[in-house]
């Protein structure tokens, strides 16, 4: 293997020099001496395009600025996140609740921006967890997730949260074909063939609050569905999916759901699909699944457990779904701006097809079945495809756009982005990553209107990028600017957990729409104090509400006694600035959950056992101003039963006047 | 595998060496160039509550003392999360200083100096009037003393500048004076 490794340098090294007299294009020759000034923002300026990064296995999201590659925020989703206090506060816990009750993790693969007309509109991003399935919507105005709906019949939520051109529907397709959950799930593992299923979940978006419901859910075959995108332009009203899995194995899948040289791209009418659910053609199940909303007005989440959902049998009701037969267990199911092609990447194939929309609905027309699968269609490939990519490189998994015409297919396996030609399939140019790219992404690269100035690669093995940081280093983006036929490397950075899919989009499509502050004078959370003067501590038998306000630089009250052990103690804090990142922060000693970081006008709670008798410190964890470290307090736990009494107070606490100075004053 | 090989061979042989500057074509700037000018002080933000600065630049009784900011360099730092306690001088307050005493110091060569006054009329905290006592010394910004006297709700610095009224800022509180606080003479 070595042998024929040099042997391939050798190669190359002498055929770059025999035919040019150049150096051979390798990792440090790969990139221009002016990479970095390409990226470099001075102060004042801002990066051109937000990126949106999912957060893999932290379950968050991370936004980056492009170019230059820095963090700008983590936005928790689906994981508790101490720091901000996500899943911590009682007002966020709600956020978190599922079906199985409160879930403190999940596994956050794909993302996708909200769109009008094709074009994205900068209003919400929606994010999918793998796990426990559910969808997220997180508002672009705040960069808060305020909404995550659970999916009923479903495990593992891969082929998700892809939308349609207007937002019509997030979609979600189960992963795992499971037994539907009205059904016994009590069988053995393998009647899979039998009892499992799988479901694709339609979720419709609220044009204007972008409020989500299960609009209906597609029972489909048991396979593992993938990935999705919707058709766009003429092929609006389509749903493309990728499953794998045809075999239906059980056990094994990387033996046994590679056995067939063709799995599928799932072709879903959904307009159809409508038109039976509104003549009444679904059949109603009951289910069990959360629906958690965050209000800005409260600053409250609150969690609903909804039992039913609409379902619709695609085996029964036909014309919903057709089967395009896809090789070998397709993974990245891509449409083309204009929603003519769609690009299947088999993990395991040698090649890249290109199916035609056009020639989908003249196969269709036609009849033109090379048999069906369980009960549904099965297109003949010929007449579906457009054409084949040669010889692209190892390992195909995703592609983007860039409206010029041209694709970018990722390779695993050969580590690299392949650019090649819609119209005639013909490779264009080929560049390194380091290593093992999964994702891409161009800004609208899945939209009608790309913008094709700079392709990131999201890489999960950097091995000898970054310093060695143990067993484990960081994931890696990789920046390339595409705006010229060469696709030149820029930029790395890395990334937060193991980043998946990613969106990216022009600044000004979201910075000027971004909130500030909330206004106290609109904060209607039940515990809100709007005015130092209102402060206060109020007692209910063992439990103990303290209404607290800061602003630079001091807690109101500061100084609490007349508190018991084993007293439940809920400090609500309201931050009274209204000015713009100015959060303040507030922790005490011995809590034994996060800290609370409380946005300007915000009111947030933490929820606190007195255990024990002494003096506990609070204090402001956000450095706030010039005295943030004055902006601390005090609350004395007293044995319970005891006589002292309840007072609070800030700046009015004084030493009594016998008391002598442990410090002589000036 | 060998055919592998081969096919990297002709890749190899095709992209080993681009044409150096084939991708660089572009002349677009990586930044956007809407964004305003780097500092604090040019954050656009016309929510927020205003700061100290920005509500003495909307008084029209204080375009002397926001002049002399502007040339001590002060924009900045009061424009910062502070938080502040501003004593600020009208310009009626200026008018009282010897005739040519506010253009002496708003030569270059008396920045010192009048940095020096401007610090002397900061503190960094915020100071609301229930938590003054009669007698208080605060240390400004400059490293000197300001004594404090409050006689039945009326207070006075240094004996002889009295406080007009207080206005809340974003980033402290502003009291509006009569007088200019000057600073003890150097030992």
């Amino acid at each position: 293997m070595r042998n024929q490794l040099s042997f391939l340098i050798a190669g190359i090294c002498i055929t770059g020099l025999s035919f040019q007299g150049c150096k051979p294009k390798n990792s440090a020759s790969a990139v221009n001496s002016d990479a970095a000034s390409k990226v470099y923002v001075a102060p004042g300026k801002y990066d051109e395009f937000y990126n949106f990064v999912s957060g893999g296995f932290s379950g968050q999201m991370s936004v980056y600025g492009l170019p230059s590659g820095r963090l700008l925020r983590v936005v928790p989703i689906f994981s508790v996140d101490p720091e901000k206090g996500w899943g911590y506060s009682e007002e966020t816990k709600p956020m978190l609740n599922t079906s199985h009750g409160f879930v403190p993790w999940d596994d956050q693969h794909h993302l996708d921006l909200s769109q009008t007309n094709g074009e994205i509109d900068g209003r919400w991003i929606f994010a999918n967890a793998n796990n426990t399935p559910r969808v997220a919507r997180v508002d672009l105005t705040t960069f808060r997730t305020s909404e995550i709906i659970e999916l009923p019949n479903s495990a593992g939520n891969h082929s998700s949260p892809f939308i349609t051109e207007n937002t019509e529907y997030v979609v979600a397709g189960t992963r795992f074909s499971v037994p539907p959950d009205d059904a016994n799930g009590d069988v053995p593992i393998n009647t899979y063939r039998k009892n499992f299923k799988g479901y694709i979940s339609f979720i419709s978006v609220g044009k204007e609050d972008g409020n989500m419901e299960i609009a209906f859910q597609l029972k489909c075959p048991g396979v593992n569905f993938d990935l999705s995108h919707a058709g766009k332009g003429k092929s609006h009203g389509w749903f493309f999916f990728t499953c794998y899995n045809s075999e239906q194995a059980n056990t094994l899948l990387e033996v046994n759901a590679s056995q067939r040289d063709k799995d599928f791209i799932m072709a879903v009418n959904w307009k159809k699909a409508e038109e039976y659910l509104k003549a009444g053609k679904g059949r109603k199940q009951s289910v069990r699944y959360a629906h958690n909303k965050y209000d800005e007005k409260t600053h409250t989440a609150t969690s609903e457990i909804r039992t039913e959902v609409t379902v619709l049998d695609v085996a029964e009701l036909k014309d919903i779904v057709y089967f395009m037969p896809c090789p070998k267990s397709p993974h990245g199911c891509d449409v083309d701006p204009t929603g003519e092609y769609i690009v299947g990447s088999g993990k395991l194939a040698a090649l890249v097809p290109v199916f035609s929309f056009t020639k989908m609905l003249k196969a269709i027309e036609d009849k033109s079945y090379a048999g069906d699968y369980e009960g549904i269609p099965v297109l003949k490939y010929e007449s579906v495809l457009h054409g084949e990519v040669k010889k692209p490189g190892l390992g195909p998994l995703h592609t983007e756009f860039d409206g010029r015409g041209n694709a970018y297919t990722t390779f695993f396996v050969s580590s690299e982005v392949v650019k090649w030609r819609i119209s005639d399939l013909q490779i264009l140019d080929r560049v390194p990553t380091y290593y093992s790219v999964g994702h891409l992404c161009i800004p609208g690269g899945d939209s009608r209107k790309p913008n094709g100035k700079y392709l990131i690669a999201y890489n999960k093995i950097t091995k000898d990028r970054y310093l060695p940081t143990g067993p484990e280093l960081a994931q890696s983006a990789q920046l390339y600017d595409i705006s010229g036929d060469k696709m030149q490397l820029i930029l790395d950075f890395p990334t937060i957990g193991e980043p998946h899919y990613a969106q990216a989009v022009e600044a000004s499509k979201i910075r000027d729409k971004s909130v500030k502050f909330f206004k106290i004078e609109e904060n209607m959370n039940k515990y809100v104090t709007k005015g130092e003067a209102e402060s206060k501590v109020v007692r209910t038998g063992n439990r103990v509400d303290v209404y607290m306000t800061c602003i630079r630089s001091h807690f109101a009250p500061d100084n609490i006694e007349g508190v018991f052990a084993g007293d439940e103690v809920y400090f609500h804090v309201t931050n009274l600035e209204q000015d713009w990142d100015v959060p303040h922060g507030f922790a005490i000693k011995g809590a034994d959950n996060g800290e609370l970081l409380i946005m300007p006008g915000e009111t947030q709670t933490l929820k606190w056992i007195a255990e024990k008798p002494g003096m506990f410190p609070f204090y402001c964890t956000d450095f706030c101003s010039a005295l943030h470290q004055e902006m601390q307090g005090y609350i004395r736990i007293s044995p319970a039963g005891s006589k002292v009494p309840l007072l609070f107070s800030t700046g009015k606490n004084m030493p009594a006047a016998d008391t002598s100075a442990p410090v002589a004053r000036k | 595998m060998k055919k592998l090989f081969i096919f990297f061979l002709v890749i190899g042989s095709l992209f080993a060496c681009n044409a150096p500057d084939s991708s660089t074509t572009t002349t677009t700037t990586s930044t956007d160039q809407s964004a305003p000018a780097g500092g604090q002080e040019n954050v656009q933000d016309s929510l927020s509550a205003k700061d100290v600065v920005k509500v003495a630049m909307s008084s029209p009784d204080h375009t002397t003392l926001v002049a002399a900011v502007k040339q001590a360099d002060l924009v900045s730092s009061l424009s910062n999360a502070g938080p502040f306690t501003v004593f600020a001088p009208t310009n009626a307050a200026f008018d009282k200083l010897p005739a040519g005493t506010v253009d002496g110091l708003m030569k270059a060569d008396k920045k010192e100096d009048l940095q020096n006054i401007l610090q002397y009329h900061v503190y960094v905290g915020v100071l609301k009037p229930e938590y003054l006592t009669d007698g208080q010394t605060l240390n400004m910004v400059n490293g000197d003393n300001v004594t404090l006297n409050v006689k039945d709700g009326k207070i006075t610095l240094n004996g002889n500048v009295n406080v007009v009224t207080t206005i809340p800022a974003s980033n402290g509180i502003i009291y509006v004076v009569d007088g200019v606080l000057l600073p003890p003479a150097k030992k």
